[in-house]
This record gives C-alpha cells, sequence and structure tokens, in this order.
C-alpha cells in the first residue's frame, strides 16, 4: 500500500529541505540490510573477489580498485594527481604526464571510468576515465593497473561528457560541459549567446595499442553538455550526449538554466561525421594540446599538437539532431539491445525512453520540430517509446540487467528505482543511504549485463559510518538484484567522490596481472642494469647518481663529492625480479617525494642539496629481514670545496 | 635378440630424445612468503626458473646465507650431457640394428653407469653449493647446511625444498628400466636356446 506519488514526492522534496537544513539522521528502522547478507557479502581470508570494481576517486583525481562483493579496496591507481606514495608526479619519469597546454597540471576531477569494449562487451585491455576540470582523458592498462597516457582535449571545457568508449572501442567521447568562446578569446561574458559555443570530440583509440589521437571535433550550440552514451547494436555508429542550459544563461545558472521545459539529448551519427571529415568538410582550427604517454620502459614523454578538425553541423547533413528530452537531462543510457535509449531528467516527473529505430523513422519521416542553431529538432512524440510515471525525484543514470529491467538512480528521493525498459512500468524500489550518483550494474552498459548486483554510488553518509569531523566519506552500497525484490547487503566508504564505476568479472583479468618489469626489457637510457655499472658521474653543476637497489644494498651507498647547490639527479634501478619486493627510496630534506620502484623499474628524483652536511638516505618500503640496514650516506661539502667525487662499488 | 626386444629397444633408446624437450629434474621452494613457491627445472643442457624470473630470485635469496650463485654457463655438464645422451641413442639404434646382445648388455651397462654417475655428480654439486657458504655470510647458523634434497623433501630454514624427477627424468627411468628388462629377457631367452650354429653352406654343384 503505497500513498499517492504527488504526495510522496511533495513530502519527499519537504524531507530533502529537511536534512539540507538540519542534517537530521535517518531512523534505524531505515538503516536497510537483509538477515544473510553477511555471508552474501563475505569473501574469506586468502579467497578472492568476485568481480573488480574501479570506481573513479572524483575530486581526489584518481581511480580506486575495489573487490565485489567483500568492498575491499584493493588498490589506489594514480592518474591526475601527484601521488607522492608512488613518486607519481614527482619522478622525472612521470612529470611528463601532467603537461598541458596550461602547463604543469597536478590534479583533476577524475568522474567516469569506461573500460574499453570489443564486440559490445567488456575485453579488459584498458579502462579510460576523463579529468573534468582541464579537459582531458586518461587511459589505464589493466595488465599493470597504471596510468599510461593522457590527452588533452582543446577547445572545451569541463570534460564531463566522457570517455564512455563505443562499441568496439573505436573512439572515447568528449564533451564540454561549461560552453567557453569558441575558439577561446577575450569577449565579455554576457556575449555568451552570441560567442559561446560547445564541442564534442571523438578520440580514436589504436585497436592495437590503445594509443589516443584526437580525430574531430563537432562545433556545438552554446549548452552545457552532460553525459553520453555510444549506441551499440543496431544504434553502433551513433552517440548520444544530453545537454542542459538550452536557455544559454550565463549566470545563475541554478535558475537559469532551468526555465526550459524540455532540453536536448544531441544525438550524433559519428560513422557520417567521419565521411564527412573524409570529403574534407571539417575546418582545421589552430590549437594546441598536449599529449602524454608512456613508454614500454615505463617513462613518460610529451608532446604539444597542433590544429584539430572541426565540424559544423550546417556542414554535415545528418550528422547530428536533438531529441528534445523533459527537463535539464543528466544521464543518457543505452539498453543492452542498443534500441532503448533512457534519459534521466533531473527535473523531470518522467523518464522517457527513446527508441533508436523510431529516432531513424522520425528522420526518414521529416518529423521535425524546427532547429536549434542549425540543428534539426525531431518531434518528441515521434521518437518517445514509453515514458516512466512516477519513479520518484530526480532520475539521474540508469543502468540495465539481463533480463529486460533497467535501474535509475534517484537523487533527490534518494533510492534506485527499478522498471521494465519494455513497457515502462515501475518494479521495485529501494532507499539509498544518501544521495545516489550514478549506479552500476557489472557490464551494466555492455550488451550482455551480469545482472546480480545493482551498486549505488552515494554522495552523502552523514549518519552511516563513525563520524570523522566535517569531512566524511563518500560510500558505495551493494545489493542484490537476483530477486524480484532488491536487497541491500553491503554499504562501503569510498575514496573521493565514486562519481561512477564499472566492475568486470576477475577471471577476466586476473592471470594477465604482470609480476615485474623484465630489467632485459628495460630501456630507460638512465637504467643501471648491474651493480657493476652503478657510478656517479658530474657534468658541470648536474650530478648523475645510477643506483642499484636490490635486498638489501644500494649500490653506491657512499657518495661523496657533491656540492651545495649542486642538481642532483638519482636513478635508482630496483633490479628484483621477484614478485611483490619493491624498493624505496628517500633523502633526508628532499623537497619531493620518496620513489617507489617495481622490480625492474628505474625511476630518478631531483634534488638540490643546500646545505653542508651527511645526509641519509635509505629503503622505504619494507623489503627484507635487512630491510632497516638498506640505507646510504651521502656527503655534501660547501659551494666550491672542491671534493672530488668518489663512490663504492661492490668489492 | 628377438624381433620385439629390437624393437622395445629401438623405441626406449629414441625415446631418449624427448630429453632435449623435457626437462629432467625439478627442484621447488615453498616458503610463506613464497605460497606459488620458487622452482628450477635442470634440463639436459640448461638449468631454468619455473617462473621466468625464479633463477635470479633464488640466487637473489642464496645471498644472505652466502650461497655461491648458481650460473648455468658455468656448470660444463651442461654442455657435454647432451653429447652423452645423443651417444646413448646412437649405441642403442645400432644395438637394436645389430640384433646382437652383446650390444645391448653394453648399452643398457653404460646407459646405468651414467645415470649413476649423473646422480653422483648432481649430488656434488648440491653439496658443493650447500656447503661452500661465504663465511661473511649474512645469516650464519651453526652447523647448518643448505644441500638441496638428491631426492625427496627437506626443510631449509623459512624455505621446504623437494627434488623429484621431472618428465625427462622419468623418460630416463623407463627408458634405463626398459634396457635392464630386455637383458633379462634376452639372458633367459639365450640360456633356453643354445646360439644357433652357423648355417652349413650350400652345396656347390
Amino acid at each position: 500500500m503505497r500513498a499517492s506519488w504527488w504526495t510522496r514526492g511533495t513530502l519527499g522534496g519537504l524531507a530533502l529541505a529537511a536534512a539540507l537544513t538540519s542534517g537530521c539522521a535517518r531512523p534505524a528502522a531505515q538503516a536497510g540490510g537483509t538477515g544473510d547478507a553477511a555471508s552474501r557479502v563475505y569473501v574469506a581470508p586468502g579467497q578472492y573477489d568476485e568481480y573488480y570494481m574501479f570506481a573513479s576517486g572524483g575530486f581526489s583525481g584518481q581511480l580506486a580498485v575495489y573487490g565485489l562483493p567483500s568492498g575491499r579496496l584493493l588498490r589506489v591507481i594514480p592518474v591526475f594527481s601527484q601521488d607522492p606514495e608512488k613518486a607519481y608526479g614527482y619522478s622525472e619519469q612521470s612529470k611528463p604526464m601532467f603537461e598541458t597546454s596550461y602547463g604543469f597540471v597536478p590534479w583533476d576531477d577524475a568522474h567516469h571510468p569506461s573500460l574499453s569494449k570489443t564486440d559490445g562487451l567488456n575485453d579488459g585491455r584498458w579502462i579510460f576515465i576523463n579529468g573534468n576540470n582541464t579537459p582531458r582523458v586518461a587511459r589505464i592498462d589493466l595488465a599493470e593497473m597504471n596510468t599510461k597516457e593522457i590527452i588533452e582535449i582543446p577547445n572545451a571545457a569541463g570534460n564531463h561528457a566522457s570517455p564512455f568508449v563505443t562499441q568496439g572501442t573505436e573512439y572515447v567521447v568528449a564533451a564540454t560541459r561549461f560552453s567557453v568562446p569558441t575558439p577561446q578569446r577575450d569577449v565579455s561574458i554576457s556575449t555568451y549567446k552570441e560567442n559561446f559555443g560547445g564541442q564534442i570530440s571523438f578520440v580514436a583509440v589504436d585497436p592495437k595499442t590503445g594509443k589516443m589521437s584526437l580525430a574531430f571535433q563537432i562545433h556545438m550550440p552554446g549548452f552545457d553538455y552532460d553525459l553520453a552514451r555510444p549506441g551499440k547494436g543496431p544504434s553502433h555508429g551513433w552517440a548520444f550526449f544530453t545537454s542542459y542550459n538550452s536557455e544559454q544563461a550565463n549566470t545563475l545558472k541554478e535558475r537559469n538554466a532551468s526555465q526550459n521545459d524540455k532540453d536536448f539529448i544531441a544525438a550524433v551519427n559519428w560513422q557520417q561525421a567521419e565521411r564527412c571529415v573524409a570529403q574534407g568538410k571539417a575546418k582545421n582550427w589552430p590549437t594546441k594540446y598536449a599529449h602524454n604517454w608512456v613508454d614500454a620502459s615505463d617513462v613518460a614523454h610529451s608532446e604539444m599538437l597542433t590544429g584539430s578538425k572541426v565540424l559544423e553541423p550546417g556542414d554535415c547533413p545528418g550528422m547530428v539532431y536533438y531529441l528534445p528530452t523533459p527537463k535539464s537531462p543528466h544521464g543518457v543510457d543505452v539498453d543492452p539491445s542498443g534500441e532503448f535509449i533512457a534519459a534521466g531528467g533531473k527535473l523531470a516527473t518522467v523518464i522517457p525512453v527513446h527508441g533508436f529505430g523510431r529516432i531513424q523513422k522520425a528522420i526518414a519521416d521529416q518529423a521535425f520540430d524546427g532547429q536549434v542553431g542549425g540543428i534539426q529538432v525531431l518531434k518528441y512524440e515521434a521518437i518517445v517509446s514509453c515514458e516512466v510515471k512516477e519513479p520518484g525525484l530526480g532520475p539521474l543514470h540508469t543502468e540495465f540487467d539481463d533480463k529486460g529491467n533497467a535501474y535509475t538512480s534517484m537523487f533527490v528521493s534518494s533510492e534506485i528505482v527499478k522498471w521494465r525498459v519494455s513497457d515502462c512500468a515501475v518494479l521495485d524500489r529501494i532507499p539509498t543511504y544518501y544521495s545516489i550518483g550514478h549506479l552500476l550494474v557489472p557490464g551494466g552498459d555492455t550488451r550482455k549485463p551480469d545482472g546480480k548486483y545493482v551498486i549505488a554510488l552515494n554522495k552523502i553518509t552523514k549518519d552511516r559510518y563513525l563520524p570523522t569531523g566535517p569531512e566524511l566519506a563518500q560510500s558505495a552500497q551493494l545489493i542484490d538484484i537476483t530477486g524480484d525484490k532488491m536487497q541491500l547487503l553491503l554499504d562501503f566508504p569510498t575514496i573521493g567522490e565514486p562519481h561512477y564505476a564499472q566492475a568486470i568479472l576477475a577471471s577476466a583479468i586476473k592471470d594477465k596481472q604482470i609480476r615485474t618489469f623484465p630489467l632485459a626489457e628495460n630501456k630507460d637510457p638512465v637504467a643501471t642494469l648491474s651493480e657493476k655499472d652503478a657510478r656517479v658521474e658530474r657534468k658541470g653543476n648536474v650530478v648523475h647518481i645510477y643506483m642499484t637497489a636490490i635486498r638489501s644494498h644500494f649500490v653506491p651507498d657512499n657518495i661523496e663529492g657533491i656540492h651545495v647547490g649542486d642538481s642532483v639527479y638519482w636513478h635508482v634501478t630496483n633490479l628484483e625480479q621477484d614478485w611483490d619486493v619493491p624498493h624505496g627510496f628517500a633523502v633526508t630534506g628532499a623537497n619531493t617525494s620518496e620513489l617507489l620502484l617495481m622490480p625492474g623499474q628505474t625511476r630518478t628524483i631531483a634534488w638540490v642539496p643546500e646545505r653542508p652536511g651527511v645526509l641519509p638516505f635509505y629503503c622505504t618500503d619494507f623489503c627484507s629481514a635487512l630491510h632497516q640496514e638498506m640505507q646510504g650516506y651521502i656527503r655534501i661539502s660547501p659551494r666550491g670545496a672542491g671534493t672530488p667525487i668518489s663512490f663504492n662499488t661492490p668489492k | 635378440m628377438s624381433r620385439s626386444s629390437r624393437l622395445w629397444l629401438a623405441a626406449a633408446a629414441l625415446s631418449l630424445a624427448l630429453v632435449y624437450w623435457l626437462p629432467l629434474w625439478h627442484i621447488s621452494l615453498k616458503a610463506p612468503q613464497y605460497p606459488e613457491g620458487l622452482g628450477l627445472y635442470i634440463a639436459v643442457n640448461k638449468i631454468v626458473g619455473q617462473s621466468p624470473q625464479d633463477l635470479s630470485s633464488i640466487n637473489n635469496l642464496n645471498h644472505y646465507i652466502g650461497m655461491k650463485v648458481i650460473t648455468p654457463e658455468d656448470i660444463p655438464e651442461l654442455r657435454f650431457m647432451p653429447w652423452l645422451v645423443a651417444g646413448l641413442i646412437a649405441v642403442g639404434v645400432a644395438a637394436a640394428a645389430s640384433g646382437k646382445r652383446f650390444m645391448l648388455y653394453t648399452w643398457t651397462g653404460l646407459f646405468l653407469a651414467g645415470a649413476v654417475a649423473g646422480l653422483a655428480d648432481f649430488y656434488r654439486w648440491g653439496y658443493d653449493y650447500g656447503h661452500n657458504l661465504d663465511p661473511h655470510a649474512i645469516i650464519k647458523i651453526p652447523g647448518m647446511t643448505y644441500q638441496p634434497p638428491l631426492i625427496g623433501a627437506k626443510q631449509l630454514l623459512n624455505f621446504h625444498a623437494t627434488s623429484w624427477p621431472a618428465a625427462g627424468g622419468w623418460v630416463l627411468i623407463l627408458a634405463v628400466a626398459a634396457g635392464v628388462l630386455l637383458c633379462l629377457r634376452e639372458f633367459r631367452a639365450a640360456r633356453r636356446t643354445p646360439s644357433p650354429m652357423p648355417a652349413p653352406a650350400p652345396a656347390v654343384a
């Protein structure tokens, strides 16, 4: 027995207002969970989880790896933020990863992980994630779980609708969340309507190496492009981008961008765009953007690229259509069949489901409802397949199971609603704690979802965990979806804000994890592959220390002849070839970070000693029974003292 | 020799060629920190880790107890063993072709002598690695030596070491067993039927 939805909705709205003002806790009766939940998420010591879950670290800039169903945090992969623990962004070999056209940008806001796909299924090769603030896309290798490449997206701002790979990883997409002057220039903000534009970008992915390159961009009307999903199956070749602010407001968007009853989903036929580019219809915009990648020896490089191929929708008929969609749509999600496209209108009272076949028919029949910015707007009635009525408040994102059902997150009413794709009938709902953003079903964006769990990714935790001062964790909640009723099983905190996450069966990538870097393949020019090659070389006031680390000593471990003000480069190579034997390196007073060296890896840290004395250096990663002994000394002489370079090597 | 003995002998001799592909012996080491195990395969011409990095890992661990570095290039046996096996194959095939019992006994004798010498040599190397330790070793335990078992299992500090024939070793064992059984069979056959008299020369017309 349920109260009328509208009554409940109103009360929900009031409850939200109350929660925002008073921060009150929910009654214990609503805490969720079921009696036998513990046994269903228990992974015994030494046993493995069934899935890897990759969750964005949000404003931490990183990507976190969890096991499911246990919710155990396994690793934090550094992506868009410097990480002194791993020397990521501090070592000379990794610093180029942070280059952009704005210079060295050591932080970003990571949002949406997207697993690479073959034929619409997760293939376990790479995972991509977007940097929202300084528009970037990163590629992470899933055999190494490290960031291998970062490409900047030019002519854009706020890369939110990204990366969302196409069915065969032909492209990762990107779109601007903040329209900006296109091209960038000095204009008055009040000239938004005349001068500001959006940009939808397609970044090609090399099918063998994964290497990314900017293929083309589409210059769009100046709305805020929010989220995206490429099509699959029948809709392969298309990609769908939500937008809000069709009002084109440039201030107080909270209100001014919330006036129109419908905004637009941009349906982009990227195969048509490819044809137009091939026909020379794209214009070359002068622009500058960074492309950074890691080579086979684990050394990062950066290049500054120029120029971008930009298509105007008016120059390429049939490339873009607008699908009117209520109201300020956020998520746009394509069901496993590739036929149905669900839109989560943040302020909408229904969830519209567009039919891809209907869209094609509307285009053929020219069922247009005018034009916006030179783009044909299709008739809403012609394209909508059904609407989920009274779904809840603040629908955002939808994922799918393997039984024809959809799961939509409701931010305002803080719940997940389950509905049937074929007729939009609501089947079930379950509260989340609290204010769910994205959600995921393992494989939920593929042709074959694994309909076992849905995971809620929540923005607010309030009373869910022991309080930790004003800053509280965000959370994920594991919910069983195998039965008719959804059941909450587990509630676990996450690093940063887990905007979106994707999960893949552990068996797909577990056995291809790299254990060591083969020394024989280490071509880093500053590598020292044997203790007898360890040495110290001075070139002017630059000193290169070529050092090795192996249990449980450094070579050399006594170094003299360094002077105050020298630029000292510590090039340390871990000679171990044994699994799980990293070494660390740190020297007193270094104003950078430690080095953390995986077996077979070379890392360099730059250091300028500032006062005379003898300083110790040591291994920071407990490597062996004699780890404490793994240390050495470096002597710093006063400027101009003339102490000759000397160092010891093995007897 | 009977026809079937000759065929069996030829098969046993030719089967030895398998040891060019299959390792002879497997030494495995397990410790709490190495749940996946470390191990070495000893083949007729090389020593390799059971995982690509195992030889360097074992050498690195051995430096704590002052054991010499195992460098396969410095073990001369690995250079001439392939030729010994080739010789055994040649003699075996020749014996089968000739059909002479004496050749069978010779082949089996050579083979047995080679096997005993090989095991003795293996023991000698194990003894040398296990006993001749660096006096400045990091870990020194009075009375402790680190010779791996010739065959069987043994606890060496935190490592549980086992040493067993690998696939190629089993080929050798089966081949030498076949040789011994053929010798017995032919020896008995020889006692039952005296060696045939030379055939009378055909009358000349």
